[in-house]
């Protein structure tokens, strides 16, 4: 087994795009992806890494950047958070549309205003339709791990798609955790070099992004879908290589003590180990039947896994980090009420919101949560989302 | 540089990379300068387009006008996604990954919106970081392609859809051109330079030298649109050429800082000779044309400055 390591998520994610032998990065510091993309100019600058380095005035040019670079038939990474991803929006559009595979680390950071450098999960919701398949890491173990493999998702010709993997800014990108890391043996084996489907190549050129006129755009935008949806099929394998070479399994849906419980929270990020501990207590201490469930997958959002998951529990606490202004619920409950609806014994789906701009969300909370969404469940409480932790 | 080759007629490529059956106006000189860019850079040369009417008439999906590697993404981001192709494409070269071993010369290509207006902080940004790439602005003087609104390259007194000439308001635009060539230029690039399809071995040369030159090249090409500037589509050259005697838009290039006419008239016509045939103009007073004439005269003068100034630190 190797070697455990104890170092900051941020490097470690930087470790393995440096293992993944990246062609280019272009960036815009923002915080908390700072030291990420400060490691990794490092590197190249240390020529422990052979790639382009491409600091840009913005993110908005980041991502136009990597959209040129990845259409060279370059491999392509980028990070960025909050404020940062909202001004890449535009371009987050075109990137799956034109079938680039960058994959971007994304250190989730609330959106302003007002203005706040600290986590929740605004950032990605608000880039949750662009049509990027969307990952979200627990630990640092996995932010490591995850980067690894979107590589080789997203490059998979079946695919040919961007990836974002989501780790809770400073919860997460700024702590020191414990990494066990691959040799570049172990990684070359895994991930082979990147054979672009289609490039920007004088001896046979190509037209990329042209006019869709109405005879021909809800079909692009058809395909474009279908391709997402499929993906998973492919991150299934992937994970599944992954654990076969490695030992580390990964699933789209993870669950936690869920069977035969009759309460499931549902978590998606870093919360999910504090979840974790307040089950903990809910089973050993308290006899309560409460487990839980976490997305790994957000999108493409894995229903049928979601559905056997929940299947035979009576109630569903969603935490979501991020506020759907004025919407039927948190994003990510509405997600979850929408792939349950019209299942027979469905469960009760109560959405909660929580841990907003750095907001702590403590082993109590989870406790107090799971209380809640019982006492909603009993009255069959119809409501749209409840914000929780707030002072009134 | 000493030995840089001059096109001439009997020189010209006969090769064509921009196809026929494009979708542009009658008359629209921008793809004629676009034509004679890519005769000029043949075979080995990648375009990143912005959106615009360049864009929109060349790529009707599955028409593509392009035999040349082309690429759209957005509308302000031409300069950064060239940057990248630019970066990409070198650094796969590196490694050994990638095709083509020559030289692969990558442009940009926007219109004057997309340059001097929405495009402005992308162009800056990859000319600043010194990227091996050229850039092309072809400008028209205003957002043609989504139906002739101002842009800040839309010259004084010029009615357009947004800066219409009206009763309270007769002047049209009120703000002169924005000079595009001088911030480029101040980004200490090596190659700057102005060019007009009307003059066709003078833009050719200085598309074959800015491609040859290491580093960012931008040139500013004007080109008449008849649809916009309200004028007759069989004009489009003869006011191209006029817009360079009349001083109007000077042809000239800025080397490693060094100011060179490349194009000079003994005699200069009045600019009115410019304004008559255009529509867009047709509203402005004896008054308001003598002030575009001073401030024309004015630009010219302080433009030969530099040339002199230039001609005696290269003496």
């Amino acid at each position: 087994m190797a070697k455990r390591v104890g170092i900051e998520v941020s490097l470690a994610i930087s470790e393995a795009v440096k293992q993944a032998k990246v062609d280019a990065v272009a960036a815009y510091p923002i915080t908390p992806q700072t030291h990420i993309v400060e490691h990794l100019s490092e590197l190249v600058a240390d020529a422990e890494l052979d790639a382009a380095f491409i600091p840009v005035e913005s993110e908005h040019s980041a991502m136009s950047v990597c959209a040129g670079t990845a259409a060279a038939g370059a491999r392509t990474y980028t990070a960025t958070s909050s404020q940062g991803l909202a001004l890449m929006n535009e371009i987050l559009y075109i990137i799956p549309a034109l079938r680039l595979p960058i994959v971007m680390t994304i250190a989730n950071r609330a959106l302003s205003g007002p203005i706040s450098i600290w986590n929740d999960h605004s950032d990605i919701m608000g880039a949750r339709d662009t049509g990027w398949i969307a990952l979200f890491a627990e630990n640092g173990q996995e932010a490591y791990d995850l980067t690894l493999q979107s590589f080789k998702i997203a490059e998979d010709h079946r695919v040919l798609l961007p990836i974002s993997v989501n780790i809770d800014g400073f919860t997460l990108s700024h702590v020191i955790e414990p990494h066990e890391f691959l040799d570049q043996e172990e990684v070359d084996a895994f991930l082979p070099e990147y054979r672009p489907a289609v490039q920007l190549n004088p001896d046979q050129p190509v037209s990329m992004g042209m006019v869709g006129v109405p005879e021909i755009y809800a079909e692009a935008k058809k395909c474009q879908d279908e391709v997402l949806k499929n993906s998973e099929a492919v991150i299934k394998e992937v994970f599944a290589e992954f654990a076969t070479r490695f030992g580390r399994e990964y699933r789209v849906v993870e669950s936690y003590r869920a069977e035969g419980a009759e309460t499931l929270l549902l978590t998606m990020g870093s919360v999910s180990e504090t979840a974790m501990e307040a089950i903990d207590i809910l089973r050993d201490r308290q006899q309560r039947s409460v487990g839980l469930i976490r997305l790994r997958l957000w999108r493409p959002f894995p229903v049928a896994e979601l559905r056997r998951a929940v299947a035979g529990c009576r109630r569903l606490a969603v935490l979501d980090r991020a506020v759907s202004f004025g919407a039927t619920g948190g994003p990510v409950a509405e997600e979850v009420r929408s792939a349950l609806y019209g299942i027979d014994g469905a469960p009760y789906v109560g959405s909660f919101i929580a841990g907003l701009g750095g907001r702590d969300i403590t082993i109590d909370d989870f406790i107090a949560l799971a209380g809640q969404v019982e006492k909603m469940a009993e009255t069959n409480e119809i409501h749209q989302y409840k914000m929780t932790g707030v002072r009134e | 540089m000493e030995n840089f080759n001059v096109f001439a007629a009997k020189l010209t490529p006969q090769q064509e990379f921009l196809a026929g059956g494009h979708r542009a106006c009658q008359g629209c000189a921008e793809l004629l300068a676009v034509r004679l860019v890519a005769k000029t850079l043949g075979h080995d040369y990648v375009i990143a387009n912005a959106t615009g009417c360049l864009e929109i008439v060349t790529s009707s999906f599955p028409h593509s006008a392009w035999k040349v590697p082309w690429i759209h993404v957005a509308f302000e981001n031409a300069a950064a996604v060239a940057s990248g192709v630019e970066a990409g494409i070198r650094v796969l070269q590196r490694k050994g990954r990638y095709p083509v071993q020559r030289k692969v010369t990558v442009v940009a290509q926007a219109g004057d919106g997309g340059t001097v207006d929405i495009g402005l902080q992308a162009l800056s940004g990859a000319l600043e970081r010194g990227h091996d790439m050229v850039y092309i602005c072809y400008d028209n003087e205003a957002y043609m392609n989504t139906g002739i609104q101002r842009s800040s390259s839309t010259p004084y007194g010029a009615t357009t859809t947004t800066s219409p000439a009206g009763k309270a308001d007769p002047l049209g635009q009120h703000t002169m051109k924005k000079n595009i060539v001088e911030i480029a230029a101040a980004h200490n690039i090596p190659y700057v330079a102005t060019a007009s399809p009307s003059y066709p071995f003078d833009l050719m040369d200085k598309v074959k030298k800015a491609a040859a030159t290491p580093g960012p090249a931008y040139i500013h090409c004007l080109v008449p649109c008849p649809t916009g500037w309200r004028m007759a589509p069989n004009l489009a050259v003869s006011i191209g050429r006029i817009a360079v005697e009349s001083k109007v838009f000077p042809l000239y290039e800025i080397e490693n800082g060094d100011y060179r006419m490349t194009v000079t008239h003994k005699k200069h016509r009045p600019v009115v000779d410019y304004l008559k045939p255009q529509g867009r103009f047709r509203h402005l007073n004896e008054a308001q044309i003598a002030r575009i004439q001073e401030q024309v005269d004015k630009s010219y003068e302080r433009l030969q400055k530099k040339v002199k100034m230039s001609q005696n630190e290269l003496d």
